[in-house]
């Protein structure tokens, strides 16, 4: 199964999501901003970073590149999508997600293992959880803060939008602890956390096991590909 | 060059951390007349040849699709620049 991974200017995760999609058993192929092609893919990431320098509003102006055209056709139609950090930013500017991202409300930079409840197992992404399930993977952003009126708030409760809720502390402000979302359909997923940076003893959150050996994140890309060979 | 201008502020009820920073600064500087700050955006929109009634609209479905996010933003004002140098003269 092939997972695209699309490059903007000013992604930063975009590798470690290839290398992500790799570790669960899926083939990852790098997908260009400026291409309308998605090369065959089954499954695509909108990785985390700052493209187009946050420059408008953070995802704003990748959320309108030519390959988002190809990416909003496909996820209408079904195909799982994840945005990770910016790649949430640019989920949301692009309209596949309800509300909005602002700036933490605190004003810094905040980098930290964060503990999350999974609020919906159903998911193309979240599959391979179950709901309650609590799971630490890396948070790192400025602006994260999620908002959204209080009518849809109220209507994404209600019908189980919310993916994923910060644990412990409230990192950004976000309204309702809500750390992810996912649409109506469950195959477009976005979250400010990043996944992609908890999947290789060594390298990811301290547990009560050992050091760096949080591997949480594997979950997202595992989940995606038993999904696919499932419908296969 | 003609020049519209396109005004985008944060809504009104959100907490606008950059001009919270600012009004902490301006308090610890003694500015206590000053009691809030609030920090938008101007965009200025350089025409090439004459702003017609369609250009205009065009700019203001600009400001509401691209230009702003009416999650978190409510655009102000789109008009024309009185001069045209639009505040943006050497």
């Amino acid at each position: 199964m092939k997972i695209g991974v699309v490059t903007f200017p000013g992604s930063l995760d975009d590798r470690d999501a290839q290398r992500a999609v790799r570790r669960a058993g899926g083939e990852a192929v790098a997908l260009w901003h400026g291409d309308h092609d998605l090369q065959g893919v089954d499954a695509i990431v909108l990785p985390g970073g700052f493209s187009y320098g946050d420059y408008l509003r953070c995802g704003a102006i990748a959320a309108r590149s030519p390959i988002m055209s190809e990416v909003i056709s496909a996820a209408n139609a079904g195909m799982p999508v994840l945005g990770i950090c910016n790649g949430f930013q640019i989920l949301v500017e692009a309209h596949l997600l309800p509300g909005g991202l602002i700036r933490n409300n605190h004003g810094d930079f905040v980098c930290r293992d964060q503990r999350l409840r999974v609020e919906n197992a159903s998911t193309a992404w979240t599959s391979g959880f179950e709901v309650g399930q609590e799971i630490t993977i890396p948070l790192k952003n400025a602006e994260g803060g999620f908002i959204v009126d209080a009518e849809t708030l109220k209507r994404i409760e209600g019908e189980g939008q919310v993916a994923f809720r910060y644990l412990d502390v409230n990192p950004n402000g976000s309204l309702d602890d809500i750390a992810g979302l996912t649409n109506a359909a469950g195959n477009v997923v976005g979250l400010m956390p990043h996944p992609e940076h908890a999947t290789e003893p060594g390298f990811g959150p301290d547990t009560p096991d050992a050091m760096r050996s949080g591997t949480d994140g594997l979950t997202f890309f595992t989940s995606v590909l038993e999904g696919a060979l499932a419908r296969a | 060059m003609p020049t519209i201008v396109v005004e985008v502020m944060p809504k009104a009820e959100l907490l606008d951390p950059a001009g919270k920073a600012v009004a902490g600064a301006l308090s610890r500087l003694g500015k206590t007349e000053f009691s809030a700050v609030r920090i938008g955006k101007r965009f200025e929109l350089m025409v090439d040849g004459e702003v017609t009634e369609a250009v205009l609209a065009e700019a203001q479905q600009l400001a509401d699709d691209m230009l702003s996010n009416s999650v978190i933003e409510d655009v102000v004002r789109v008009y024309v620049a009185e001069t045209a140098a639009a505040g943006s003269a050497a």
